[in-house]
C-alpha cells in the first residue's frame, strides 16, 4: 500500500539518484583523444577556456551539423590564434579539419558544417601565438532518420 | 564577401563548394567501395599573401561551407584555391575595393 | 469535345470528395523544419541547394546539342522568361500529349529545340536546370490547372495518395493528412507538399527531385520504389501540386 510517506521517500530517492548520477562532463578531457591531442600540442598542456564552440545539442542530421568557433584573442601580430583543430570523439577519422589563421584573420571566428557519425563529443583545440593551447568541447546527440531512405 | 570596405575593417568571407566529400566508407549499389575523395586543402590569398588555409577531411560535411574573416588592408583580389584527393583543382577570384 | 456534364461531374467529385482533400491550414514543409534547417534555407549563401541553382544558371547559357543553341538563345534572361513557369507544373505537354513535370519539360525542350540528348533523370545537370528554372518563380503560388486533359492523371494520383503501401501498409494520407505536425522519432511529419523542389536534403548530401523524395517515402514504408520516370510518380506529383495549391514556390528548399 502506498502511503504518502512511502511516496515521498520514493520521490526523494529518485531525485537523489538524478543529482548523484555522474554526468559526462563535456569539459572533461576526452580520454580517447588524448594521444592525438598530445601530438598536436607536442606535450604542452591543453587548457580549457578562451574558446567557444557553438554546435546544436541535437543534430538534425549527422551528415551536416553546423558549428561555430570563436576564440578570445586580440588577433594582433603579437597575440593571435595560429591554428584551430576540430576533433571528433567517435568518427572513424578523428581529425575533422585544421584551420590556419594568423594576425591577418582579423577576427578569431569560424563557421562550418561537419559530419558526425554518431552521438559524441566534439573538441576544438586552439593554438595561440604564445605557444599555449586552449580548448572547448561540446556533446551532440545524433539520431537516425525516422524513415530510412535508400532512394 | 563585401565588394568594398574601409581600410582596417574586418570583413566576413563565406565560401561554399559543390563537392560530395566522399568519405570512402560508402558502397555503391553493386557493393563496391566508393573511393575517398574530399576537398583536402583550401588556401586563400589576399593580394598574394596567404590569409587563411584549411586542411579538411571526411569529417567536413558534403558541399563544404566555410565562414571566416580577414582584415581589409588594400584594394585588390582574394584568390581561393582548393584541391581534392583526386588532384582536381578549383579556384575562385573576388576583387575588393578598400577605401581610406 | 467532351460533354459539359462530364466536366461538371468531375469537378463535383473533386469538390465533394469523401476524404479530406487538402490540409488546413496549408503549411509549407519549411514550417516543420528545425530552426537550423530553416536558417540554412533562408540564407542563399548557406543554402547548398543554391549550388545547384548556380549550376543550372551556368548550363542555361551553354550551347547544347546539334542545334548548338543554349537555353538563353531562345529564352533570354531566365528571371523574366521563366518567371511563373514552375508553378504550373506538372502539366500535359500539348506536343507530347502526356503529363510532364518540370524536369520532363526541360528534357522535351532539349530534344525539340536544341536537338540534344535528354539529361539523365536525377542527374546534377537536370536538377540544376530544374532548380534554376523553379527558383525564378520563388514566392509565386503553386497553381496547376485541372482539366479534361489531366483528369485521368489527377484521379490516378489521388488514388495512389490514398492507397496503402508496403510492409507498413500505410497510405500517404495516414502521415501527411492525419498526423502532420506530430513526431516520428525525432522528425516532425510535414504535410507532404512539393512546393520547394528540387531540395537539398541533408540525408542525401545532395539536391534531389520530388520524385526522389516520393521514392524514399515508398522505401520508408518498406514498399518497392517506383522507378524514376514512372507514370505513378508523375501522377502523384500532379495530385500533390493540386493539394498544395496556393503555397509559394520556395525552390531550393533545405530539408533534413
Amino acid at each position: 500500500m502506498e502511503t504518502p510517506r512511502r511516496r515521498f521517500f520514493s520521490m526523494l530517492a529518485g531525485f537523489t539518484a538524478f543529482v548523484l548520477l555522474p554526468g559526462r562532463n563535456a569539459h572533461a578531457a576526452i580520454e580517447s583523444l588524448a594521444p592525438l591531442v598530445n601530438k598536436i600540442t607536442k606535450g604542452a598542456p591543453l587548457r580549457e577556456g578562451r574558446v567557444k564552440l557553438e554546435i546544436p545539442r541535437l543534430a538534425d542530421n549527422g551528415h551536416s551539423v553546423p558549428l561555430r568557433i570563436a576564440v578570445d584573442s586580440p588577433m594582433t601580430p603579437a597575440d593571435h590564434v595560429r591554428t584551430l583543430t576540430l576533433l571528433s570523439e567517435k568518427n572513424p577519422r578523428p581529425v575533422m579539419a585544421t584551420f590556419h589563421l594568423g594576425p591577418k584573420a582579423g577576427r578569431p571566428e569560424l563557421a562550418t558544417r561537419v559530419r558526425l557519425a554518431t552521438s559524441q563529443r566534439v573538441l576544438v583545440v586552439a593554438e595561440l601565438s604564445d605557444g599555449s593551447f586552449w580548448s572547448a568541447s561540446a556533446e551532440v546527440e545524433v539520431t537516425e532518420s525516422a524513415c530510412l531512405d535508400a532512394s | 564577401m563585401p565588394r568594398e570596405a574601409k581600410r582596417g575593417e574586418v570583413i566576413e568571407i563565406r565560401i561554399a563548394i559543390q563537392h560530395p566529400m566522399e568519405t570512402g566508407f560508402r558502397f555503391d549499389l553493386m557493393g563496391r567501395s566508393i573511393p575517398k575523395n574530399v576537398v583536402n586543402s583550401l588556401v586563400v590569398r589576399y593580394n598574394g599573401a596567404e590569409i587563411f588555409s584549411a586542411e579538411m577531411g571526411s569529417g567536413i560535411a558534403a558541399n563544404p561551407y566555410l565562414q571566416f574573416y580577414t582584415v581589409a588592408e588594400a584594394s585588390g583580389a582574394l584568390v581561393f584555391e582548393w584541391v581534392d584527393d583526386s588532384g582536381e583543382r578549383g579556384s575562385e577570384r573576388a576583387t575588393i575595393a578598400v577605401n581610406g | 469535345m467532351k460533354p459539359a456534364w462530364l466536366l461538371a461531374a468531375f469537378l463535383v467529385s473533386v469538390v465533394h470528395g469523401a476524404e479530406p482533400q487538402k490540409p488546413a491550414p496549408l503549411k509549407s514543409g519549411e514550417e516543420f523544419s528545425s530552426a537550423d534547417v530553416r536558417a540554412m534555407q533562408a540564407d542563399d549563401f548557406a543554402n547548398p541547394g543554391m549550388l545547384w541553382v548556380a549550376r543550372g544558371g551556368k548550363l542555361w547559357n551553354e550551347a547544347a546539342g546539334r542545334g548548338d543553341k543554349s537555353c538563353a538563345g531562345c529564352h533570354g534572361d531566365a528571371a523574366k522568361s521563366m518567371k511563373g513557369v514552375a508553378q504550373r507544373y506538372p502539366r500535359v505537354d500539348p506536343g507530347a500529349a502526356r503529363l510532364v513535370n518540370l524536369e520532363g519539360r526541360i528534357n522535351l525542350c532539349r530534344e525539340r529545340n536544341q536537338q540534344a540528348e535528354p539529361l539523365k533523370l536525377e542527374s546534377d545537370d537536370l536538377l540544376g536546370l530544374a532548380a534554376y528554372v523553379a527558383s525564378q518563380s520563388r514566392g509565386m503560388p503553386v497553381a496547376v490547372t485541372l482539366d479534361m486533359q489531366n483528369r485521368r492523371n489527377f484521379e490516378r494520383g489521388r488514388e495512389l495518395y490514398f492507397t496503402r503501401n508496403g510492409q507498413m501498409n500505410l497510405a500517404c494520407t495516414h502521415c501527411h493528412d492525419r498526423n502532420w505536425g506530430r513526431h516520428l522519432l525525432g522528425d516532425t511529419i510535414s504535410q507532404g507538399h512539393g512546393n520547394d523542389y528540387p531540395i537539398y536534403r541533408l540525408e542525401w548530401q545532395s539536391a534531389g527531385s520530388l520524385a526522389r523524395r516520393i521514392r524514399s517515402c515508398f522505401f520508408g514504408l518498406r514498399a518497392e520504389m517506383p522507378a524514376y520516370g514512372a507514370q505513378d510518380l508523375l501522377d502523384l506529383e500532379l495530385y500533390l501540386a493540386w493539394r498544395g495549391g496556393g503555397l509559394p514556390v520556395e525552390t531550393p528548399g533545405v530539408r533534413r
